[in-house]
């Protein structure tokens, strides 16, 4: 239809979205150039993507361990343990939960997704106490099971799964369950591997906001390094609480190893991504 | 759509866990077979992880919580105990926030007044970016679609904290000041400016502190309500707006890619003008997604804490202060965290109000949806 756009038009375009792009972008360049600079580079040169002297300081700083303040293998590794677990159990949950609201007939399914969906509509925000006095109440503060217990279901995923339920015809489950397969036999080999598609969305999503998290584990520890990932490890840093200084080559590695997993996730994945995104996963 | 035709290639006959099939025989012979016999049963057991957490971590919670809103725990004693330290107060927390003369209203009413700035500026600012990143995007003749697209909706699934460090070394490490250098001029100095943008446009008109800027409204003057986001703030606001139009770009595409193409030719075939499609055939036709990011704005607005949290904390001057922040600082940093929950609620039931009134206002009378009726379908393309 409007192919025939006039060439003003396309140039005006294509100015526009090049511009957004290059704000959108370079932040994310300046900060790959500067975890290769210096203190005293990053400081009088900060525009330049180039950084002159070549510095790998901020990286041995990290890995090497040589700052007693910056725990960041333990950092690292309670980011990947807790994401794998949370993620795994999210999915398995969250998938057994939408098919039964989706596909079993039980008393009191109606009352079960009227509560879901006034759990979805609760604020964030309005948890933060809440979730301290369960933890503290359970005798569980500042424990791997409290930053991981109260993760491992999701109402809007257990939301996602059910509407992707909903849209798959009931005819192939229903051959399965005549010829005696039991309901859960059903689930796990017949409807799982159907749910493919939302299954990925699904784990994109678990990994993603798992990884990403950070008020949940500042309300439920105490926030020693024991217990910091990284991204309550880099809040902390950044923060000042480890009297770092401004050091910002340092903070902006750390910042970038703390995107690196979910940026390489979302460039092979993206289009599930962007399926997650139109399902109503939408970032507080 | 591609979901359906995956699903028509079943794996019906694969080989594994020949467990669950011989504990499904004995459960059969219990429960008598039948094709709905056992449903009960499995629905209950499917469903009760999430009953169980939901309702260990956030139903009950939630009452708790309640409950200590109404007293004045101080982080140590029982909180339920009722004993020293754990006192029933009523509402005190609560109109203390409103009544009390002192710190933590003043407080309170400026997290009120700079996250209502905030709000102002953040909501529309990404609802316009986004639906203009999406017609672009969406331009029919355009190539590298793909690039663009993923370039604007990247920074929407970083971490908060992450972009926080990389914002502050770009507004406090010198960036953003050193490009406005190339072009002479001065940047502020933003992380420490507390000065309102608001206040520096009646300065600007010569306009300081006037008379009838004295009322008090809560305990804090009506200049003072009238400040506008401080410099600090402005940054904070960038942010967000920054990190969130990728995602709400994605709505607005895929519910441009919804809309009938035969409108948009009969349209262009009258001679209307691009300006008159947009303004007379598109946006009437996306107002579902409009609202819908209005109100996903105006919820996620309301809640900024993370933000706050790495850049500053609340400074310069209480300017960057949030109630959610405001509410975790009461309770974890000062123990009172009665009144923090106080705050927490009072927070929750703006929310719930704003997005109300703004359903009421936005909808016409024979239109309207429930918030989450429309079933989206995923972008394509």
């Amino acid at each position: 239809m409007t192919k025939n756009a006039s060439p003003l038009r396309r140039f005006l375009t294509y100015g526009a979205l090049v511009l957004f792009a290059v704000v959108f972008l370079y932040p994310f360049f300046i900060q790959i150039a500067t975890s290769f600079k210096s203190d005293a580079d990053a400081a009088n040169s900060a525009i330049s993507l180039i950084p002159n002297p070549f510095s790998g300081q901020a990286w041995s700083t990290l890995f090497g361990g040589g700052s007693k303040s910056v725990a960041f293998p333990t950092w690292l590794k309670n980011s990947v343990v807790i994401a794998l677990i949370v993620t795994v159990a999210r999915v398995f949950f969250d998938s057994l939960a939408g098919y039964a609201l989706s596909r079993l007939r039980f008393k009191g399914r109606g009352f079960v997704f009227a509560a879901l969906l006034a759990v979805m509509a609760v604020p964030g925000v309005a948890l933060l106490i809440p979730k301290f006095l369960m933890v503290n109440y359970l005798g569980i503060y500042d424990t791997y099971t409290a930053m991981i217990l109260p993760l491992i279901v999701d109402a809007a995923g257990v939301f996602i799964m059910k509407q992707f339920f909903d849209s798959v015809p009931v005819s192939i489950e229903e051959a399965a369950r005549m010829d005696g397969a039991s309901i859960f036999r059903t689930f796990w080999s017949v409807v799982l591997p159907m749910a493919r598609p939302a299954l990925i969305t699904l784990t994109i999503l678990s990994f993603q906001g798992s990884w990403n998290e950070f008020s949940h584990f500042l309300v439920v520890t105490k926030g020693t390094p024991e217990h910091q990932t990284l991204v309550t490890g880099l809040a902390s840093l950044t923060s000042g609480q480890l009297g770092a200084g401004t050091q910002y080559p340092l903070k902006l590695t750390a910042a970038l190893l703390t995107t690196i997993p979910v940026a390489v996730l979302f460039f092979s994945l993206q289009r599930y991504f962007i399926r997650g995104a139109n399902e109503g996963g939408v970032k507080g | 759509m591609s979901d359906i035709s995956d699903a028509a290639v079943p794996a019906v006959d694969r080989p594994h866990d020949s467990r669950a099939s011989r504990t499904s025989a004995r459960r059969t012979a219990r429960f008598g077979g039948g094709l709905r016999g056992p449903e009960g049963i499995m629905g209950w057991l499917f469903v009760s992880p999430l009953v169980l957490i939901l309702g260990l971590f956030l139903v009950i919670p939630i009452a708790m919580a309640l409950w200590v809103s109404l007293t004045n725990w101080n982080g140590s004693a029982n909180p339920f105990g009722g004993g020293q330290g754990a006192e029933f107060v009523g509402i005190k927390n609560y109109s203390d926030l409103f009544f009390k003369d002192g710190l933590t209203r003043a407080n309170f009413m400026q997290s009120i007044s700079n996250t209502f700035w905030y709000v102002i500026a953040v909501v529309p600012l990404q609802t316009v970016i986004s639906l203009a990143l999406a017609l672009l995007v969406n331009a029919k003749f355009l190539k590298a679609r793909s690039f663009f697209r993923t370039a604007f909706y990247f920074p929407s699934v970083t971490s908060s904290i992450a972009i926080s460090t990389v914002f502050l070394f770009l507004f406090g490490g010198g960036v953003i000041n050193g490009f406005l250098k190339l072009i002479g001029v001065t940047g502020p100095n933003w992380f420490n400016d507390d000065r309102g943008l608001v206040h520096l446009l009646f300065n600007a008109v010569g306009v300081d502190n006037p008379s009838w800027g004295k009322a008090e409204i809560f305990g804090r003057s009506l200049w003072d309500w009238l400040s506008g986001p401080s410099v600090a703030m402005s940054v904070i606001i960038i942010l967000v707006v920054w990190t969130t139009s990728g995602t709400f770009m994605l709505m607005f595409i895929a519910s441009l890619q919804d809309l009938p193409v035969e409108v948009d030719e009969a349209a262009a075939l009258d001679g209307t003008t691009n300006r008159q499609r947009l303004r007379y055939v598109t946006i009437p036709m996306i107002k579902p997604t409009i609202f819908l990011v209005l109100t996903l704005g105006l919820i996620g607005t309301w809640q900024v804490f993370d933000q706050i949290y790495v850049m500053g904390g609340g400074n310069p001057n209480g300017t960057t202060l949030s109630p959610a922040y405001l509410s975790y600082k009461q309770s974890f940093a000062n123990f009172k965290y009665g009144s923090g929950a106080a705050m927490a609620f009072v927070v929750f039931a703006i929310i719930i109000v704003l997005t109300s009134v703004q359903r009421w206002v936005l909808t016409d009378k024979d239109d309207r949806k429930p918030l989450f009726g429309r079933r989206r379908k995923g972008a394509s393309a």
